[in-house]
C-alpha cells in the first residue's frame, strides 16, 4: 500500500518543483477533407476539427482534477496543410484561407495552439507546397493561433537547398509581417530536418501521414524535478548523477502515461505515443539551463556544456522509455533560449552563443530553438542557419531544427518579448560573413552515404 | 472499488480529521487507512479511501475538499490513486 512518503513526494513535485503534463495534442487527419474548391475544403477542415476535438479541452480539464497534476496545453495536430489544400489551392490566398478556417476551428475547440501548417519538401517542393511557403507571412500574421512548419531534409532524401533558401527570404517577410509584436509571427514556425511525424510540441507538431484518423500524443515536462533532485547528487560520481535523472524520468513519464491512456480512453481516441522532451518554461525552476548548472557547470555555454547535455538527454530517455509503452516524437532536452530562464541569462552575459547553441543541438533534441537575432541579419545567413542545422540532422541521422526570429528594429544588446510560455530573449549576435554564394546555388544537397543502408 | 488519496497540509488545529471524515461520511466515502506525520514542520495527513458508493461525482468531492481546506486553513487534496501507484509501483 502506498505511503504517505510516497504521496507527499509526488505532491511536492507537482506543487514546488512545477511538475506538469505539457501537452495533451489530439492529431486529426484531415487528407479526407479536401475538395474541389478552397470554400469547401475549409468547410471540411472546420467541421472535422471541431467534431473531433470538440470534448478535448473539457476532458483535459476533468484529468487535471481527478488527479490533480497539472495539464498546460491542450493542443491539435493535423495534416499537412500543403498535401489537403493541393488540389483546390491555386494562390497564395487561397492557402491563407485554410489557415483562417484552421483558426477559427482551433478557437471554437478552446485549444491554444493547432500546427499543421506545413509542407514536407524534404526533396523538393510541388507547386502547391511552395504556394504554402510562400502564404506563410500573411498566414502567420492574420491568424493567431495556427503553427506551421517545414521539413526541409532528411538523411534518405538529403538537403532541398532551394526550399532552404526560399525560407531565408520568408522568414524575414514574416517578421516584416508581424513587426509590431517583435516579430512574433516566427516564434509560429519551425524548419526541420527529419522531421517526427507524431511530435506534440509547438510549433513544429502536425499530424503525419502515416498516423491514422486521430491520435492522442502527449508531451511530458519537469525539469524542475530534475533539478531538485540533483540536489542530492550534488559532488557525486556520474553513476549516481545518472541513476538519479533516470530515476526521475521514470516517474515523470509515468505521469505523461497515465495521462495520455486516461484521455485516449475518455475521448475514444486511440494513444500514439508519449514524448520524453524535458520541456522549460521562462518560470524560475523550471529551466534545463539550471539542470545542467547543477550538472556543475558554471553557467550555460561553459566548456563542457555538449557533454552535460549529452549525458542528461541519454538518461532522461534511458529513465523514460520503460515507463512508456510507447515513445516517440521528439524525446530530448529541449533548448529553447527565450523559453528557460538560465539559458536567457547565459545568453545576455555572452556565455552562451549561437555557435554552442549549434554544438549543443547535436546531441539533443529539436535545434536552434526560440532564439532572437538582429533584424538586419540577411535572408541568405538565415538559410545558412539552416542548411547547418539540417546537415547536422542528416548526417547524424537525428531531428534538427531552427525557429529563429530576426527582431525587426532590434540589434545586439536589446531584448524581445515574446509573452508567456514562449518568454523573452536577448538578441544575439549571428556571423557576418556572407554564405549567399552557397545558399543560391539552386537544386539540393545528396543524402548521406551511410543513409544507403539497403 | 475506486480508491482516492486524501492529503492535508497545514497548520495542526483541532478537528481537522473529524471534519474531513463528516464530510466524507455524509457524501458514502468510504476511509480505508488513515497515517499522518510532520514533514518539514507541517502536518500531513493521508487517507486512503474508495468512493465507489459516492452520491457526488469525483470532480465535486474534490473541490468540496478544496473548499472545506480553505475554511478550515489547511490545504486538501483528493486525487486519484493511479498517479501515485504509477509513479512508484513498477
Amino acid at each position: 500500500m502506498l505511503n504517505i512518503m510516497e504521496v507527499h513526494e509526488t505532491n511536492q513535485m507537482i506543487e514546488q518543483e512545477k511538475l506538469d503534463v505539457r501537452t495533451i495534442t489530439m492529431g486529426i487527419s484531415l487528407l479526407d477533407c479536401a475538395a474541389g474548391t478552397v470554400d469547401e475544403t475549409c468547410a471540411n477542415v472546420y467541421d472535422k476539427i471541431t467534431r473531433y476535438a470538440k470534448d478535448l479541452v473539457p476532458t483535459g480539464e476533468a484529468i487535471e482534477r481527478d488527479y490533480g497534476i497539472p495539464i498546460v496545453n491542450k493542443r491539435i495536430t493535423v495534416t499537412p496543410i500543403s498535401l489537403v489544400g493541393a488540389s483546390s489551392c491555386r494562390s497564395t490566398k487561397d492557402f491563407v484561407k485554410i489557415a483562417h478556417a484552421m483558426d477559427r476551428a482551433a478557437k471554437e475547440c478552446g485549444v491554444d495552439l493547432i500546427g499543421g501548417y506545413s509542407a514536407l519538401v524534404s526533396k523538393s517542393m510541388t507547386p502547391a507546397e511552395e504556394l504554402l511557403i510562400r502564404s506563410l507571412p500573411q498566414a502567420l500574421s492574420e491568424t493567431d493561433i495556427v503553427c506551421s512548419s517545414v521539413n526541409v531534409g532528411s538523411t534518405k532524401t538529403g538537403i532541398d537547398m532551394n526550399a532552404v533558401e526560399l525560407l531565408g527570404h520568408v522568414i524575414k517577410d514574416i517578421a516584416a509581417a508581424t513587426a509590431d509584436n517583435d516579430s512574433y509571427g516566427c516564434v509560429k514556425f519551425v524548419a526541420f530536418c527529419n522531421v517526427p511525424d507524431d511530435n506534440p510540441f509547438m510549433a513544429g507538431g502536425f499530424h503525419g501521414v502515416t498516423e491514422g484518423d486521430a491520435v492522442i500524443n502527449v508531451g511530458v515536462s519537469g525539469p524542475g524535478v530534475v533539478s531538485r533532485a540533483l540536489d542530492a547528487a550534488k559532488g557525486k560520481d556520474f553513476e549516481f548523477l545518472c541513476e538519479t535523472i533516470k530515476r526521475t524520468a521514470f516517474k515523470i513519464t509515468r505521469v505523461g502515461q497515465l495521462v495520455a491512456q486516461e484521455a485516449s480512453r475518455r475521448l475514444g481516441i486511440p494513444f500514439g505515443i508519449i514524448d520524453l522532451s524535458l520541456a522549460p518554461t521562462p518560470a524560475v525552476g523550471d529551466s534545463v539551463g539550471e539542470v545542467l548548472e547543477k550538472i556543475g557547470l558554471e553557467q550555460v555555454g561553459a566548456p563542457g556544456t555538449t557533454a552535460a547535455l549529452a549525458m542528461l538527454n541519454d538518461q532522461v530517455k534511458k529513465g523514460g522509455i520503460m515507463a512508456s509503452s510507447y515513445v516517440g516524437g521528439l524525446s530530448g532536452a529541449f533548448i529553447p533560449v527565450s523559453e528557460d530562464k538560465n539559458m536567457i541569462d547565459a545568453a545576455g552575459s555572452g556565455c552562451l552563443t549561437i555557435e554552442k547553441l549549434e554544438a549543443m543541438t547535436c546531441v539533443c533534441s529539436v535545434g536552434l530553438d526560440m532564439i532572437a537575432i538582429p533584424g538586419d541579419t540577411t535572408a541568405a545567413t538565415i538559410s545558412g542557419l539552416i542548411a547547418d542545422e539540417a546537415a547536422i540532422g542528416m548526417v547524424n541521422q537525428k531531428t534538427t531544427a531552427v525557429r529563429v526570429i530576426p527582431v525587426v528594429g532590434k540589434g545586439v544588446g536589446e531584448q524581445a518579448n515574446f509573452g508567456g510560455l514562449m518568454g523573452y530573449a536577448p538578441i544575439m549576435p549571428v556571423n557576418k560573413a556572407s554564405c549567399a554564394a552557397f545558399v543560391t546555388r539552386g537544386g539540393r544537397i545528396p543524402a548521406p552515404i551511410h543513409s544507403f543502408k539497403n | 472499488m475506486n480508491k482516492a488519496i486524501i492529503t492535508v497540509v497545514g497548520q495542526d488545529t483541532v478537528g481537522i480529521i473529524a471534519r474531513v471524515c463528516t464530510y466524507l461520511s455524509d457524501h458514502r466515502v468510504n476511509v480505508l487507512d488513515i497515517s499522518q506525520t510532520i514533514i518539514d514542520g507541517f502536518f500531513n495527513m493521508m487517507m486512503i479511501v474508495d468512493y465507489a458508493k459516492a452520491d457526488e461525482e469525483f470532480g465535486t468531492i474534490v473541490d468540496d475538499l478544496d473548499a472545506l481546506g480553505e475554511d478550515i486553513g489547511v490545504r486538501i487534496r483528493c486525487q486519484r490513486e493511479e498517479i501515485f501507484t504509477k509513479m512508484h509501483r513498477v
